[in-house]
């Protein structure tokens, strides 16, 4: 074992951190990724996709009943004329929460979500204990949440696939007649439009 | 208001960071990148993370541990559709862990440089 601790701490990496260097040095010798490509996808996702994309749809359907029933019939559509669209966004639904009727989202599989509407998902959404209790247990997972359900309203879990996602129309808060769509977007929560929350009433500070 | 029972760690009304570390970035873009050259589908993808996700005896309650499961599911991926193999994949590995323990701090770690000293 060398003494020379200059020269043998060196820079060592992580595990993971090599698997990663060997894979990503490999897959660029070999033509399959392209460096400055894979650049523009971290900042993307990093910097320009996320759950204002989905505010913005929602608050249009709160403002526009015409584009509402379309949203609901035909969500992949109706985002697309956002310019919203791309991987984990090619088949959407929207499912319209209701004074009778909650939904919410969950991808018990794995963390499968709409990216072009919400970004990624949250570490929670992810997690084991979310993917087995918003289907097993969706009333104490919303009470955690701050979701306080009557007991007649009906919970609906969506469980998300790769080939379809679901984004959650908000029920209106009451009291926001006065405000314009783009006040509205700002009282759409990442949260409400998985089902997790509900929209805010006043706009975040 | 958080979700003290659901994940103490986490608090679920702000929007922590997309990623907590860069190699997390990195293994998110290649596996988007490998499904949009066509190297394999959204489905395959998330048959196999799932398979990973479900396969593992400890949970991961935090979700914390995701982008490990989506690394695994790269290597495995990229083993069976690219001419890439685990063999290769290793001993780059070896290579990288030697280069980085040869340069010095502050240097760019570079392919190589353990056969310098």
């Amino acid at each position: 074992m060398s003494h020379d601790h200059s020269h043998e701490e060196g820079s060592a990496l992580s595990d993971t951190a090599l698997r990663v260097k060997a894979l990503e040095s490999l897959l660029v010798e070999k033509g399959y990724v392209d460096p400055a490509a894979l650049d523009q996808l971290i900042d993307i996702y990093e910097n320009k996709v996320g759950p204002r994309n989905g505010a913005a749809v929602i608050a249009r359907a709160w403002v526009d009943p015409e584009f509402k029933v379309r949203l609901l019939e035909d969500a992949t559509n109706c985002i697309k004329e956002f310019g919203f669209e791309g991987r984990q966004g090619e088949h959407m639904e929207v499912k319209e929460n209701t004074p009778q009727i909650h939904n919410m989202v969950v991808c018990t599989l794995c963390s499968c979500y709409p990216w072009p509407v919400l970004g990624l998902p949250p570490v929670w959404y992810k997690a084991a204990p979310y993917r087995s209790r918003a289907v097993s247990e969706p009333r104490a997972v919303l009470g955690e949440f701050g979701v306080k359900l009557g007991d007649d309203v009906e919970v609906r879990v969506w469980d998300s696939t790769a080939e379809l996602r679901y984004l959650i129309l908000p029920m209106r808060p009451e009291n926001t007649e006065d405000l314009s769509e783009e006040e509205l977007a700002l009282l759409v929560s990442r949260d409400s439009m998985i089902g997790t929350g509900i929209a805010l009433t006043e706009a975040p500070s | 208001m958080t979700a003290p029972e659901l994940l103490p760690q986490q608090p679920h009304d702000e929007d922590g960071p997309v990623f907590n570390e860069p190699w997390e970035a990195q293994a998110f873009a290649m596996a988007v990148s490998l499904n949009r050259r066509g190297v394999f589908t959204w489905s395959k993808w998330t048959e196999t993370i799932g398979a990973l996700i479900a396969a593992d005896d400890e949970p991961d309650e935090t979700g914390e541990r995701y982008y490990q499961y989506w690394l695994t599911a790269l290597e495995q991926l990229v083993a069976e559709n690219t001419p890439i193999s685990v063999e290769q994949l290793a001993e780059r590995k070896e290579a990288w862990d030697k280069a980085a323990r040869a340069t010095p701090h502050g240097k760019p770690i570079q392919l190589g440089r353990e056969n310098e000293s």
